[in-house]
């Protein structure tokens, strides 16, 4: 008889302060299968369950924003506290070229920091632009910078970096970032954003979306990216965001 | 080549296999995509008279034998469905795939109420949801419980309607053929089965049933042998056509589907083992299947087990 675990059981090993509402959570265990992009369903019994995408595979590292009950609730998981987990899921970026520029806004740093450690590891040269409301909005910073990549930085009040949007940062960076592509994640005004600067530069580009995903099996159909965003992105439209993506490509931009 | 198409009520598919309801949704572009990847049929999430958000997640947790639902029957509402499924419809109608509607509602009256509304979208066929395990009466059975409710919810729908409809029942009674008896006798054109098998699993380490709900609906490959059963008895029982379904992911497994006695085959739990491509697969393995074992068309081989 074989039996299947139903959720994976981690231990917290390590729980940082990453900014004053958002924390990175180290356990106890890798999650070797997964790659950067890919992302689990994190469950506390009796709380909920909700996607937290890899941010560090080896071990599992989940960076997560405290903005209501289920991730109020992780941030604050004490060490030795447990949390269960399904997955990997999802399609992930795919590693392409030799100077990466990656992209995030708000949470979305996450995923780029596992992208970045593995684009690091053979060989690329990586960008980081990271964008967000104030200065202590913004997330993984100094994370990426020990990483060894290069750092831009955009906030809408000027508190750090350039004043304005990401895009602004990107910009920017491209002067003399001769990138390969671009990988983004954060909210979806800064991806369609990103896609027609992508466009625009007719730059290879990644993007990896957000919606109200339920069962992360490709089963209930909640996920679908809307049709608008679709056309706009160049996606098929149907596109389940648990299996499909989050990970959408622009591999023929300009067109 | 073995010929694939399958008359259900008048309606030509292409072939016999329909995507389960609530698999997928009930937006026109996955419908559509579902249809693109070769479905015969589409059945659509069962909608209620109002809005429903469904349950909390954990939803739906995928195990050795299948997956395990209580989505909690997320859906629109009457209202807002009835733009959506005409909109599926006119897409569909395009690639001359069949839309079925699926309605729930939590009264007798209100499935009628349902069927007169959801006829407005003119589906192709009605499928009643009287079996759904995962929101029940005060007694936590659902109508398909016993022949006397599952008559009486049949008889308002055909007083409400032009359309044709199936019944869906569950297999968690004591006899099914009674239940599609006292269906077909009030008035059902169809019967489906069968919905998911009421069922908990527990994470152990967690000390906690998985779903949010506690209990939920099995489907899957260990479905497969109640699901066989059922539409074996049903089928010896009435006359009217039947989508079987439960645990069907393979040619081989549409093959013994009709084999049991069913006219066409639901596929659900099987899109996320294989993805909505799965339509297209086992069409292909059903007809690899049929030449092998030298089968002309569907006819040849419904029933063929139960005789
Ligand atoms: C593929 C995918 C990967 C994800 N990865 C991560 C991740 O690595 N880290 C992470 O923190 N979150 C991530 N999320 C979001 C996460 O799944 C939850 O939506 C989020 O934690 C809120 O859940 P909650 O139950 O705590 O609050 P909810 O009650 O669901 O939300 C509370 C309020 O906050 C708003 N809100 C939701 N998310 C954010 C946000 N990021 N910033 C500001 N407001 C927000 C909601 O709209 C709502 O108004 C990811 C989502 C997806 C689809
Ligand atoms: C996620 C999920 C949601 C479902 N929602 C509905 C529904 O809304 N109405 C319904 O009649 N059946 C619903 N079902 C049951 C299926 O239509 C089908 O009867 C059952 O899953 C057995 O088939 P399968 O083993 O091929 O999945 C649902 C099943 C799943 C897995």
């Amino acid at each position: 008889m074989s039996h299947q675990d139903l959720f994976l059981t981690f231990t917290v090993a390590e729980n940082r302060k990453e900014n004053y509402r958002a924390q990175t959570l180290v356990l106890d265990a890798p999650l070797p299968a997964a790659q950067p992009g890919q992302f689990i369903m994190a469950w506390l019994p009796g709380i909920g369950e909700k996607p937290f995408s890899v941010a560090a595979a080896d071990p599992l590292t989940l960076t997560i924003a405290a903005v209501g009950p289920l991730s109020e609730a992780l941030c604050r998981l004490p060490i030795g506290a447990r949390l269960w987990a399904r997955g990997p899921f999802g399609q992930g970026f795919k590693l392409e070229g030799k100077k990466l520029l990656l992209v995030g806004g708000g949470y979305g740093a996450a995923p780029l920091r596992f992208l970045a450690q593995e684009g690091l590891r053979v060989g690329a040269k990586v960008c980081v632009c990271l964008g967000a409301k104030t200065a202590d909005d913004l997330l993984l910073a100094e994370a990426f910078r020990s990483l060894g990549c290069t750092v831009w930085t955009a906030t809408e009040d000027g508190s750090a970096g350039l004043k304005g949007l990401v895009t602004g940062a990107v910009e920017a960076a491209l002067r003399d970032f001769r990138a390969d592509g671009l990988y983004a994640c954060g909210p979806k005004p800064m991806l369609l954003a990103l896609v027609e600067l992508c466009r625009k530069h007719e730059l290879p580009g990644q993007f990896s979306w957000e919606a109200l995903l339920r069962c992360g099996l490709g089963l209930c159909g909640n996920c679908e990216l809307d049709e608008e965003t679709c056309k706009a992105a160049g996606i098929p439209t149907g596109w389940l965001t648990c299996k499909d993506g989050p990970v959408s490509f622009l591999s023929s931009p300009g067109r | 080549m073995s010929d694939l198409s399958c008359n259900f009520l008048g309606l030509n598919l292409r072939n016999p296999l329909v995507l389960a309801s609530g698999v997928l949704g009930t937006s026109p572009g996955l419908l559509e995509r579902v249809a693109a990847c070769g479905a015969g049929a589409v059945t659509a999430k069962s909608c209620g008279p109002e809005p429903r958000a469904g349950h909390a997640n954990p939803i739906s947790v995928e195990w050795a034998g299948g997956v395990i639902n209580a989505v909690g029957l997320t859906n629109p509402g009457l209202k807002d469905e009835v733009p959506i499924l005409r909109e599926a419809k006119a897409r569909l109608r395009e690639l001359g795939v069949p839309l079925i509607a699926s309605i729930f509602a939590p009264t007798v009256d209100d499935f009628g109420r349902m069927a007169a509304g959801i006829s407005a979208a003119e589906p192709d066929l009605i499928e009643v949801n009287i079996s759904c395990p995962n929101v029940s009466d005060d007694f936590g059975t659902p109508f398909s419980g016993s022949p006397e409710t599952t008559a009486a919810v049949t008889r308002k729908v055909r007083e409400n309607t032009n359309l044709p409809f199936t019944v869906k029942l569950s297999s968690n009674v004591p006899s099914i053929a009674r239940i599609a008896l006292a269906a077909e006798d009030a008035g059902a054109h169809a019967i489906t089965a069968i919905n998911t098998v009421p069922g908990m699993l527990i994470e152990a380490r967690a000390a906690s049933p998985v779903l949010s709900n506690r209990v939920g609906g099995i489907s899957g490959w260990a479905i497969k042998p109640i699901a066989l059963r059922c539409v074996a008895e049903i089928r010896k029982a009435v006359k009217l056509p039947i989508i079987g379904l439960g645990g069907i992911s393979t040619g081989q497994d549409a093959a013994e589907m009709i084999m049991a006695g069913a006219t066409a085959v639901g596929v659900g739990a099987a899109v996320m083992q294989r993805g909505p491509q799965v339509f297209a697969l086992i069409a292909q393995e059903l007809d690899d299947f049929m030449n092998a074992e030298h089968y002309p068309n569907l006819e040849k081989m419904r029933g063929i087990a139960i005789r």
